[in-house]
């Protein structure tokens, strides 16, 4: 088998087709973002320490600036623009907005990946749960009492 | 990559071998795992609780995110000196199965590691596999920098009948393998001790902190696996 640099992959993302020729080097972040037009998703550190990247894929969360685009082919992913129906927040949004869980919000779209995917698992997480559940994500505001707060408002 | 420690001109993508991943309980009680099965996977694994150090140690790297997609596979071939599965795969005595073109071959844990980011695990070869015997007399401890992170010194202990096997990370290139006379604290002192630990220093921890922590993290992962004979 003769190793390509491009290549054609098809991903559903938030429930939306996608088909689309890239670079095998582009990174799923960068193929989100750029490619894609979907800017909710922050590249921070680019090195996989921040989690301001953090998506769903295949109910997966993950940095996804530690990934491939190709890697992704077929899969369902989920960004932070998924979260919101017809224009209304979540429970979990609203929750965030309640409990004044973002300062700058750089951190806030990979924080609410990280909280999607913990509260899919566990409704309802204690403190140092919901601790464990957004370690990969660094609020570089160190805002983090308000944001466990509201992901705890939200289980509830 | 990431860390522009190696530019590939070529990438091969395992993800679609399915013999690479999953966790298998034999009939003897000894553990395959696949090299690419994930961290997360052995954490949430019910074969994996045949040996309950495996998913407890896989849950203190890193975070969510990164143990969804590390596998230990992985963990092991990079041979990161601040890794925690090297030392842990030599206390309980796991073995690599590396695959080649011609030959398939089994590699104790404490011959696989040679170096810093170095393994027995050549050119045009690939682990498939790690083997864990059976038992539960195990412990681990360690000091990081944070909670789950990049570790100063970490200790892994398995004890069988008489017999105890230590193995110290982040204190050499390589996991520092000792087997102290028994379990007793002298005993253990006594091993770190004669094994004149030179640990490299950074801005995190003294050469002579590092000795220190060996010696604290060693009584503290046997008394650990001496609770749980």
């Amino acid at each position: 088998m003769d190793p390509v640099s491009r290549k054609t992959i098809t991903v559903d993302v938030n429930g939306e087709r996608y088909e689309r020729e890239l670079d095998a080097r582009r990174l799923l972040i960068h193929f989100i973002r750029d490619d894609l037009d979907l800017t909710g998703s922050h590249i921070g550190c680019d090195t996989g320490n921040c989690g301001a990247c953090s998506v769903l894929v295949d109910g997966t969360l993950v940095k996804s600036c530690m990934m491939l685009a190709v890697q992704a082919d077929g899969a369902k992913i989920e960004t932070v623009e998924g979260l919101a129906a017809d224009g209304e927040l979540n429970g979990l949004q609203q929750a965030f907005s309640d409990h004044h869980a973002l300062q700058c919000g750089y951190c806030t779209p990979g924080m609410l990946m990280s909280a999607t995917a913990l509260l899919r698992e566990n409704k309802s997480p204690s403190e140092d749960e919901i601790r464990k559940g957004i370690q990969g994500n660094i609020c570089r505001c160190t805002g983090y009492v308000n944001i466990v707060e509201a992901i705890r408002a939200a289980a509830q | 990559m990431k860390a522009r420690a190696a530019s590939p001109d070529v990438l091969v993508d395992l993800a679609d071998i399915a013999e690479l991943r999953g966790i298998e309980l034999g009939s003897d009680g000894t553990l395959e795992l696949g090299a690419m099965t994930t961290y997360t996977d052995i954490i949430d694994s019910a074969e994996a609780r045949a040996r309950p150090i495996l998913g407890e140690v896989c849950n203190q790297i890193a975070d969510v995110q990164v143990r969804n997609r590390g596998t230990i596979g992985g963990n092991v071939c990079s041979n990161d000196p601040t890794n925690h599965l090297p030392p842990l795969l030599v206390a309980i005595g796991a073995t690599m199965t590396i695959v080649g073109q011609a030959v398939e071959r089994s590699v104790p844990a404490d011959e696989f590691f040679l170096g810093v980011y170095m393994t027995a695990a050549g050119p045009g070869e690939l682990l498939t596999k790690i083997s864990v015997p059976p038992g539960k007399s195990d412990g681990f401890a360690s000091v990081p920098i944070g909670k789950d992170g990049t570790c100063i010194v970490n200790v892994a202990a398995s004890l069988t009948n008489r017999t105890a096997r230590l193995a110290i990370g982040c204190v050499d290139a390589v996991p520092v393998l000792l087997t102290p006379d028994s379990t007793e604290d002298a005993a253990v002192r006594k091993a770190v001790h004669d094994a004149n630990l030179d640990p490299p220093w950074d801005v995190h921890a003294s050469a002579e902190y590092r000795r220190h922590l060996a010696e604290v993290l060693a009584l503290r992962a046997v008394a650990q696996a001496a609770e749980r004979r």
